[in-house]
């Protein structure tokens, strides 16, 4: 079913679900949004399931016309959504007529923004995803960004009677500033207790190269005892890379699946998802944690969002 | 000494939901012997919590749902299925695939540099790029490329210092002691001598890469007029380029 006819396609719009799992061996990334919070949130607002595929909008958003009458919902970085030209929230569900145009302006803060339609875009999925995976060029529609003139597919389901809306407290506030919780390894050995130190204790600079494969990152030089290679092994979102010059490559969810450069730490799971929202100049610290503190980290927010559906507030 | 595995495998966190088992931090086939062994050992054993396993050169990574399963429970499990390894010396079964390759000219615009680099004729570099068996060491880079190796020492050659900016789908290439073969067009800078018509990757198949690691791969100088009649097999998807063991 034809739900959006793209005006503009906006600076970097992509389909991304929760991501593409099983086939790293096969060297396919996982992809899928950068930030997993938001999409299924946005999912959530329009009772989707979790993993149903959205939009993930980049800076500066796309414009859309609908062909038929649906319902949308607005998450993520604060991207300034209008339809037909007023202004709209975010975090909650919003009924689109037929005609109306959905449009973004200014990204206020956070750097993407996911926009999920009633029911889930629908595009072929390739290796049991519907993400985008510009470089493999596959998945989503047909392996690219958005570009003028494209249809974004839906399913014809029943639209809601009732809509959602985000509990104003739980609605994730992005600032320029991001703390980001690691777990030092696994090759943390290859660099000197002052590098270690420096990694701990300073600030990063996200520079202009940072996109959907990872963010090259400007800092303090982080100090290696000797080599600065390894024979190249696997990587994961959330690795840190450090190669020779000293500064961090954080990797993200379109890397390569394998590299050669040491990693000094690995951010945790919930972390990476808000790393998501991090842009050029923006500010990383980085800080030590353990595994079991992660692992409850990760249980306590898998039990957050189990519970988010039944937290949302329904609009009368 | 330094192509030997470490004298005690390390078991190494990789943040919050993978577990990192390095054997070494070399290229070998005794190494990499390791990392398959333990990669198909775990892929029977089914544990708990264990989603996904990534071998590579040296190491192999494993994805583990933290809910289902922890650090410690599952360094203790592997690391009893290590020892029953280490008792048995079974070599692991490994395919024997045969890739065509036309060498040189626009196939394999670096033969003549390769030839000179080392002092050979074009064709003293084909027989021995073609010669001997590789193993696959690891799928990475981009979707389904292979790393091959190891080339003889007489061939071994750096990369391009200057990475080509389009390197064409099925290019054969070497990077030191490494070959490989590049599934899609791709930004790259090893030494291309060839190009193969076969599809290395192709992700609308179930299982979407040609080779995996612990394949055995050997190559097979083909003519022009050979690479176009592959060609049009592989496109009716009735060319195999397995061989019986």
């Amino acid at each position: 079913m034809k739900v959006f006819h793209v005006l503009k396609p906006g600076l970097f719009t992509t389909v991304q679900d929760l991501g593409r799992y099983g086939y790293l061996k096969y060297g396919v990334p996982i992809s899928g949004a950068m930030d997993t919070f938001s999409l299924v949130t946005a999912n959530l607002l329009v009772a989707n399931n979790s993993n149903d595929a959205c939009l993930e909008i980049t800076l500066f958003g796309p414009e859309l016309q609908a062909l038929t009458r649906t319902q949308i919902a607005i998450t993520g970085g604060v991207a300034s959504p209008k339809i037909n030209g007023q202004r709209v929230p975010m975090w909650q569900t919003l009924e689109v007529q037929e005609g109306a145009v959905v449009s973004f302006g200014k990204m206020e803060s956070g750097c993407r923004a996911y926009l999920s339609i009633r029911g889930g875009v629908d595009t072929p999925p390739v290796l049991g995803s519907r993400s985008t995976y510009v470089r493999g060029g596959f998945g989503g529609i047909n392996g690219r960004q958005l570009k003028t003139a494209d249809i974004i597919e839906g399913f014809d389901v029943s639209l809601l009677k009732v809509g959602y809306s985000m509990p104003e407290e739980l609605v994730p506030q992005f600032t320029s500033q991001f703390k980001a919780r690691v777990i030092l390894g696994p090759q943390a050995d290859m660099f000197t207790e002052r590098g270690i130190t420096t990694f701990l204790s300073s600030q990063c600079r996200v520079t202009l190269e940072a996109d959907r494969m990872g963010y090259r990152l400007e800092g303090p030089m982080i100090e290696h005892k000797a080599k600065a290679d390894i024979i190249s092994d696997a990587l994961l979102p959330g690795a840190v890379q450090i190669p020779r010059n000293g500064k961090p490559i954080m990797i993200m969810r379109d890397a390569q699946t394998t590299g050669g450069y040491p990693k000094i730490a690995v951010i945790i799971t919930p972390d990476v998802s808000l790393l998501g929202q991090a842009k050029p100049n923006d500010l990383i610290e980085f800080s030590e944690v353990k595994i079991q503190q992660a692992h409850e980290k990760i249980r306590e927010y898998h039990r957050f969002l189990n519970n988010l559906g039944r937290m949302l507030i329904k609009k009368s | 000494m330094k192509s030997e595995p470490y004298m005690s495998t390390r078991y190494l966190p990789f943040g919050d939901h993978a577990l990192l088992i390095e054997f070494g931090d070399v290229i070998s086939l005794k190494v990499n012997g390791k990392v398959i062994a333990l990669n198909e050992a775990l892929q029977k054993a089914e544990i708990q919590g264990v989603e996904e396993l990534v071998p590579t050169y040296r190491s192999l990574l494993i994805r583990y749902n933290p809910l289902k399963t922890t650090y410690e429970q599952l360094v203790f499990h592997i690391k009893d299925i290590e020892k029953t390894l280490k008792e048995s010396t079974t070599e692991v079964e490994s395919r024997k695939i045969t890739i065509p390759v036309v060498y040189g000219g626009e196939y394999g615009p670096d033969l003549t540099y390769v030839a000179q680099f080392h002092g050979l004729s074009e064709e003293q570099v084909v027989r021995l790029h073609s010669e001997r068996e590789y193993r696959v060491y690891m799928i990475g880079f981009v979707a389904g490329f292979p790393y091959l190796g190891e080339v003889p020492d007489e061939i071994a050659t750096p990369r391009l210092e200057t990475p080509r900016l389009k390197v064409l789908a099925g290019s054969v290439g070497i990077a030191e002691k490494q070959t490989g073969i590049y599934p899609c067009e791709a930004p790259g800078g090893w030494r291309i001598i060839g190009r193969t018509p076969l599809k290395l990757f192709n992700p609308l198949r179930q299982l979407p890469a040609l080779l995996k690691p612990g394949d055995n791969v050997k190559f097979r100088p083909i003519s022009e007029k050979e690479f176009k009649t592959v060609e049009d097999a592989v496109l009716k998807d009735v060319y195999s380029p397995f061989s019986e063991a």
